[in-house]
Parts: C-alpha cells; sequence; structure tokens
C-alpha cells in the first residue's frame, strides 16, 4: 500500500519533470512554458484576485448543477427503477437524452433561454441527469423484496424505511452516481462558460486562448485541476468510504 | 386469535391455492407441511397481511413476527440497530438481554457481515422474538442449514417459543421440525393445494 503511495508521487514527478525537459528542448515559452513560469502566473492570477473570483462562479454552478441532477435524476430514476409503467413512458426520452452531444445540448439551452446564468445551469444539468437516472434506477432495480417484505411486517413507518431501508440499500448506486457526475459536469461546465458566460474558468480560457497566451490557458487550467482533486480527496473520497463503511469490515 | 379462510389464490391464471381453513387459540403452535412449490410461502404470506390480494378472509393479530427462510438482516446497520429499528419500544438492555441468550451478548455493535452464518441465523431469531407478538410466522428458517445448526436453531426457537407463549404459524417441508418445537402437523398438499387437517387435531 505505502509501496503503491511512493510510485504515484514519482510518476506525477516524473511527468512535471518530462514538461520542464520539453519546455526546455523547445525553448519556446509562447508554446510550451515552463512548469515554473505557469506556477508563477498563478501566483500572480492569485494575488490579484482573478484567480479566486472565476473559480468560485465555476464553482457555483456546479454546485447548483451537480445538487439539481442528483435530486430530480435520483427521484426520477428511482420511479423508473420502481414502476415499469413508469419507466416504459420516461424510458425513450432518456435515451435520446443520453445520446444527445452535449455540445448540442448546451447551444439549444442558450438559444433557446438566452445567454444567462439559468441556461447555464440548466445545460450542465441536463448533460448530467440521464446518467444519474439510469445509475439510481439500477439501483432501485436491484433492491430487495425481502426486506420491503420485512419492513412491511413489523409495520415499519415510511420514514424509518426509506431511513434504514431504501436509502442504505441506494447508497452505493448514490455515490456513484455522484462521482462518475461530478467527473462528468466539470468537464462541461467549462464548454458552457466557454460558450456563453463572462464569468468562471472556462470563460477566461477563452480569453487567454483569443491572446494565444499559452501560460493563462495553462495556469487557469492546472488551478482548476487542483481544486478538483481536493474536492474529490476532501470530500468524495471520504464520503465514499463513510457509505460502504459496513463493508470494510468483513 | 388467528382465522384463515382462504377460497382462492391465483398468479396470473394459475390456482396456486384452493381452501385453506385455519383456526388458531392463543399460544397454540401448528406447522404447515407440504413439498417445496406447493404454496407454503404465498399463504403464510397471506396469513401475515403481506399480501392482500386473494380470495376469502384472513383475521390475523396486529402485532406479528415473521421469520424468513434467510437472516434478512439490513448489513449497513449494527446488530443492536437491526433489533431496535424493528422494536423500537424496547430498550437497549432489553436488546443486550436478547442478544446474551442467543449467544451474542458481546456483538452488539458488530455489522452482519462480521458475523458467522450461524451467529446470522441467531440474530434473526433474536429479531423474531425481541418483544412479545401475538403470533409469530416462521417461513422455513431452519432450511439449507446444516444439522448440527439446525438442532441449535430449534432449540433455541423452542426455548424462546416457551418463554413468550406466542401463537406459532410454521411452514416447513421436515416434519421432524415440527416435532422439536411441539407443535401439531397439518399438510398443504395438491393442485391447487389445499390445507389437510389431521383427524387428531380439534
Ligand atoms: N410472485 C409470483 N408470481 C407468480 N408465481 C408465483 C409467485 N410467487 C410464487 N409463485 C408460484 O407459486 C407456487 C408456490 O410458491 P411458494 O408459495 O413460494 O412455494 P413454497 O413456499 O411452498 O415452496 C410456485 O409454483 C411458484 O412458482
Ligand atoms: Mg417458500
Amino acid at each position: 500500500m505505502r509501496n503503491e503511495h511512493l510510485i504515484r508521487l514519482v510518476s506525477l514527478g516524473a511527468l512535471l519533470l518530462a514538461w520542464s525537459a520539453l519546455s526546455i528542448i523547445m525553448a519556446d515559452p509562447e508554446i510550451l512554458p515552463s512548469p515554473r513560469s505557469v506556477i508563477q502566473k498563478m501566483g500572480e492570477l492569485w494575488a490579484t484576485g482573478d484567480l479566486q473570483k472565476h473559480l468560485l462562479d465555476t464553482c457555483f454552478r456546479i454546485l447548483w448543477a451537480f445538487s439539481l441532477a442528483m435530486c430530480i435524476g435520483g427521484f426520477l430514476g428511482y420511479f423508473m427503477g420502481r414502476n415499469p409503467l413508469a419507466n416504459a413512458w420516461i424510458d425513450p426520452w432518456l435515451i435520446i437524452f443520453l445520446n444527445l452531444p452535449a455540445l448540442v445540448l448546451i447551444v439549444l439551452c442558450y438559444l433557446w433561454i438566452g445567454l444567462n446564468e439559468v441556461a447555464a445551469i440548466l445545460a450542465v444539468t441536463l448533460n448530467k441527469l440521464p446518467l444519474v437516472m439510469t445509475l439510481i434506477r439500477e439501483g432501485a432495480r436491484s433492491s430487495s423484496s425481502e426486506l420491503r417484505d420485512l419492513a412491511k411486517a413489523y409495520k415499519l413507518p415510511k420514514l424509518k424505511v426509506l431511513r434504514h431501508i431504501i436509502l442504505p440499500e441506494l447508497l452505493p448506486h448514490i455515490v456513484s452516481a455522484a462521482r462518475t457526475g461530478l467527473s462528468m459536469i466539470w468537464k462541461i461546465v467549462l464548454v458552457v462558460e466557454f460558450l456563453g458566460r463572462g464569468t468562471g474558468i472556462g470563460r477566461q480560457i477563452h480569453t487567454q486562448f483569443s491572446i494565444f497566451n499559452i501560460t493563462g490557458v495553462l495556469a487557469y487550467s492546472l488551478s482548476f485541476v487542483f481544486f478538483i482533486m481536493l474536492i474529490e480527496l476532501l470530500i468524495m473520497q471520504p464520503f465514499e468510504r463513510y457509505a460502504t463503511r459496513w463493508r470494510q469490515h468483513a | 386469535m388467528l382465522e384463515v379462510n382462504v377460497t382462492g389464490k391465483f398468479f396470473g391464471d394459475q390456482k396456486i391455492l384452493g381452501a385453506c381453513k385455519l383456526k388458531l387459540k392463543p399460544a397454540e403452535r401448528i406447522s404447515i407441511l407440504g413439498p417445496s412449490g406447493v404454496g407454503k410461502s404465498t399463504l403464510l404470506r397471506i396469513i401475515s397481511g403481506l399480501d392482500t390480494n386473494f380470495e376469502g378472509v384472513v383475521k390475523c393479530p396486529e402485532k406479528l413476527a415473521f421469520m424468513f427462510q434467510g437472516p434478512n438482516l439490513l448489513a449497513w446497520r449494527t446488530c443492536y440497530q437491526n433489533l431496535l429499528i424493528f422494536h423500537p419500544e424496547v430498550s437497549q438492555t432489553g436488546a443486550t438481554q436478547m442478544l446474551e441468550q442467543v449467544g451474542l451478548g458481546d456483538k452488539g455493535f458488530f455489522y452482519p457481515d462480521q458475523l458467522s452464518l450461524g451467529q446470522q441465523r441467531r440474530l434473526a431469531l433474536a429479531r423474531t422474538f425481541l418483544s412479545p407478538a401475538d403470533i409469530i410466522l416462521l417461513d422455513e428458517p431452519f432450511t439449507s442449514l446444516d444439522p448440527k445448526l439446525k438442532l441449535e436453531m430449534l432449540t433455541l426457537t423452542r426455548t424462546l417459543l416457551d418463554q413468550s407463549k406466542s401463537t406459532l404459524v410454521h411452514v416447513t417441508h421436515d416434519i421432524s421440525e415440527s416435532e422439536y418445537l411441539m407443535s401439531n402437523a397439518v399438510e398443504l398438499k395438491g393442485n391447487p393445494a389445499t390445507l389437510h387437517h389431521q383427524a387428531s387435531d380439534e
């Protein structure tokens, strides 16, 4: 285990080293700036407050889209998993949305709703929604009818059934929907900002791109990647461990 | 106490159960014997109120305990929680006493995955007997156990039954279980299956 962590660190170091070496060989900071100048640029952006401001805006959109998609998708997915008739009605829509390219949804949202915050958040939400629905539906389908019988025989109140049976049984599926959903959202949110918002990391990448400032593009992108890895490490992974704690005892 | 008068039960257009009449006094014990697939679980689900889609009338007391063929535990809750969620009126001390009686006294904070198969069964037994029920329904909980564990479970069940003085309806395909539990045996047989009381009953 320890060994594996070390290998990961060394591997990451090797990547940085390769980048440094390549930037020295190419000797053209316009095309491939060194890691140091990118980090320097990050520092500058942080000092002016630009980085935090745009990161926060992007974060706000992610949070909204994530929560909306999880709530609506969770509810609909569960409903479909438990009710074959509802599934027959909604499934064709689901398949269409699953196969609709992200870009199409984004462009349509902007065209129909306008270049505003609502359209941006809706575009991200709609991209994630089908995925959440499919995963939660799978969970609802695999739920045990025996435990339902047990709850019914002992006349467990609805709220208790939800808390002690339905949600815990669904939790692994909720976790995987949250994780895959989140990794999908932060790829899409940048495109949404790139195409139609005045703020956010995606917008800044657009700006840097239009003045062909590769250092700027890299500084914003890598800050964002770093930020996401932090969320993954500090929120998602502990949440996943918590959700499956009863399994690790075995 | 318990009055069952089922006249028919269909799955689709297939008639599984025919006439099934049963009347039990408090503390009476009965074992319904029948081969696998004859409709024992179906009948028990009707008696317990889990299945309301049948022809006939069933009068069953509200407070019942049901033990299934598998242990049917909440894997994500500790032993204590597995007991107390289903018996909110019981105190933790009460739960501890019951766990001790089934030999799980030190396992209260364990998760079911940390228990052996036999221990999981005993936890399910503890859940069934934790608070006094008017009627206890057992759906072949001793099937598919190895002989040693089966004997252990049967002995424990009998002790708990003697203590609780509840009415018992037990279904099985093994007549020796009925002897252990000191219950009257009736037979469920035929297609559609009907209940056959022996001359010795009532
Ligand atoms: N939900 C169901 N839908 C259709 N047929 C069922 C269903 N449940 C049970 N059956 C059928 O009813 C018959 C009796 O089943 P069951 O009561 O489980 O038998 P036993 O418990 O005696 O082994 C079987 O032939 C089974 O296939
Ligand atoms: Mg059965």
